[in-house]
């Protein structure tokens, strides 16, 4: 594979991680828990959608064969969407879509702050776009999942079991196969044992003020950076890609 | 003269002289509840008007018509907040407005329910609904009541680029393919009349409108602001090549108005009285977020209670 190919691949990657996300997220729209938490997730869908858009244009650019953001989103089909498990999980209640998203956070800002130092220019600049977001969207996380680990009974409950059914997925964000590797090589992608380092801490210290349970690390889920999801990928995409599918060619 | 009628006095003549009245001055009882009435109803609007343009944000054809969708319905969520507090300065709680909300006691703008069929309903909601929201809250901008006139001031800053986006929706699908510009003039169809309702009832069927006309509640009569919106709304669909759905429609150069054909007021009034084609799905979506969101709320309080009392400790 060449640097080009890997790179178009790792731009995939965090592109496809952060609008699939995104799409989770907007499906709260208009059915959270208190109007300031529609507004608060609502704007991290913003922040995503922004975010992929600059990494999918980025992509097409890397290339070459002059594919656009919306080309991308809108025209792969299942097995070329490279995001992880973690974020095409369904929403569950509140908080297991904030444990997603609390989960993805603390993988999401030492990326993000590591990303800014890449030997690749444009890369560096659209995380140092993201470095501020991710920091927000990190505290909202974290302070939401204290209130749910030392609030009620029932928050507690829902907490712990959004935790533990989330953390198989979280071992897929650090693999580092041999595209990331050689892209470690040339200073375009941080290595993934440093961040997740920082995960590790983010974890440790937010689930002990949150009077919750680190999960034990057993079976990890994989895949989906090869291609191959889980049966609930197939239907966010019928639904993203529904009109571009169905109006081949028409501008919107 | 009582002391009564002193106060009034003194009331009338400050709205006459422009004057904004703030939470802490004296109203009549009749002038708290008209606003409370209103400004609680509004917005109720704005959060349940979230539900029909949330139904396609997943399904926005570019990633661009996305982000400015959720962007636009993230502003109605605000407005929805700006309206509770304001609201809130008149001495209801938000939980009692919320809770009259979700137990079909207070009202919503009937609007919202009807359904987005096809993405062009997107469009023409902005062009339309918010069109149509925005001759309003530009006249409340002066409305009397200060909290109020300046939560109105903020909205209607958003407002213009919410009508913006939906009428540039509509255009791209006026020009687009033969199969978006029928979808454009599908969606014209069905929503052109329902947004004349938005106005409210005529000038002569309207119960609130002379007292609130007197306090300087609303500054311009329902029939003013449906014609200006009419006027305006009938060149904009002609510069796009949409056809607007009223065969009574014509120009009079002696008035410089349009003159249109009538309302159905039937359907108007039994939207109002719960049968439009949404009411039902509206309000079990709302009482489902609002049950299902109890436990997160509940955590929330318990949370802040404990932490205080840490910190005393
Ligand atoms: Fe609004
Ligand atoms: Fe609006």
């Amino acid at each position: 594979m060449s640097q080009q190919e890997a790179l178009f691949t790792y731009c995939l990657r965090q592109a496809d991680d952060l609008l699939i996300l995104s799409h989770r997220l907007s499906e709260w729209c208009g059915h959270g828990p208190v109007l300031e938490e529609d507004i608060a997730l609502t704007n991290r869908a913003l922040d995503h959608i922004g975010e992929a858009r600059n990494l999918l244009t980025y992509a097409g650019q890397v290339e070459g064969k002059g594919r656009t953001e919306d080309d991308l989103a809108f025209l792969r089909a299942e097995r070329q969407f490279v995001n992880t498990k973690l974020v095409e999980q369904p929403n569950g209640d509140y908080a297991f879509t904030i444990a997603r998203s609390f989960l993805f956070d603390a993988y999401h800002l030492p990326l993000a702050e590591a990303l800014t130092k890449s030997s690749d220019a444009q890369l560096a600049a659209i995380a140092g776009k993201a470095v501020k977001e991710a920091q927000y969207h990190l505290r909202h996380s974290s302070d939401w999942l204290k209130r749910f680990g030392d609030g009620t009974e029932e928050s507690h409950r829902r907490a712990q079991a959004a935790l533990d059914g989330l953390w198989t997925f979280t071992g897929e964000l650090f693999v580092q196969d041999d595209l990331h590797q050689g892209l470690v090589k040339a200073g375009v992608a941080p290595d993934l044992i440093a961040i997740k380092a920082s995960f590790d801490e983010t974890v440790d210290n937010v689930l002990a003020e949150a009077t919750l349970k680190r999960p034990v690390d057993g079976f990890m889920a994989s895949g989906g950076r090869q291609g191959k999801h889980g049966e609930n990928m197939g239907f966010i995409l019928a639904e993203i890609q529904y009109l571009q599918r169905a109006y081949p060619g028409a501008k919107w | 003269m009582t002391d009564l009628t002193i106060l009034e006095e003194r009331f009338q003549a400050k709205i006459d002289a422009e004057l904004k009245i703030e939470p802490k001055d004296w109203m009549p009882e009749k002038y708290r509840k008209n606003l409370i009435r209103q400004i609680s109803q509004h917005a109720h609007s704005e959060v349940v008007g979230m539900l029909p343009e949330g139904n396609w944000i997943t399904r926005a054809p570019s990633l661009r018509r996305k982000a400015i969708l959720l962007a636009k319905v993230q502003d109605e969520a605000g407005h929805g907040l700006y309206l509770y507090s304001a609201a809130e300065t008149l001495g209801t709680s938000r939980e009692q407005t919320i809770d009259d909300l979700l137990s079909g006691k207070a009202k919503y703008s009937s609007i919202f329910n009807y359904p987005t069929l096809t993405w062009a309903d997107i469009g023409a909601v902005g062009w339309l609904v918010d069109g149509a929201a925005i001759m309003n809250q530009v006249m409340l901008c002066r409305t009397s009541y200060g909290p109020y006139a300046r939560a109105m001031v903020r909205i209607c800053k958003e407002e213009s680029f919410h009508q913006r986006q939906g009428y540039e929706i509509m255009a791209v699908l006026a020009n687009g393919t033969p199969e978006q510009k029928e979808m454009a003039q599908d969606a014209l169809n069905r929503w052109w009349w329902p947004s004349l309702m938005m106005f409210g009832p005529t000038d002569a069927n309207s119960p609130h409108s002379a007292e609130s006309m007197k306090w300087k509640i609303k500054r311009q009569s329902n029939d003013e602001l449906r014609q200006i919106f009419i006027d305006r709304t009938v060149q904009q669909a002609e510069v796009i090549g949409l056809s607007v759905p009223d065969p009574a429609l014509k120009w009079n150069e002696a008035t410089q108005h349009y003159d249109w054909g009538t309302i159905d007021w039937s359907e108007f009034n039994n939207v109002v009285a719960g049968n439009g084609p949404c009411n039902k799905e509206r309000m079990v979506a709302r009482n489902k977020a609002h049950d299902e969101g109890a436990w997160v709320r509940e955590a929330a309080l318990a949370y802040a209670a404990k932490k205080l009392k840490r910190k005393a400790a």
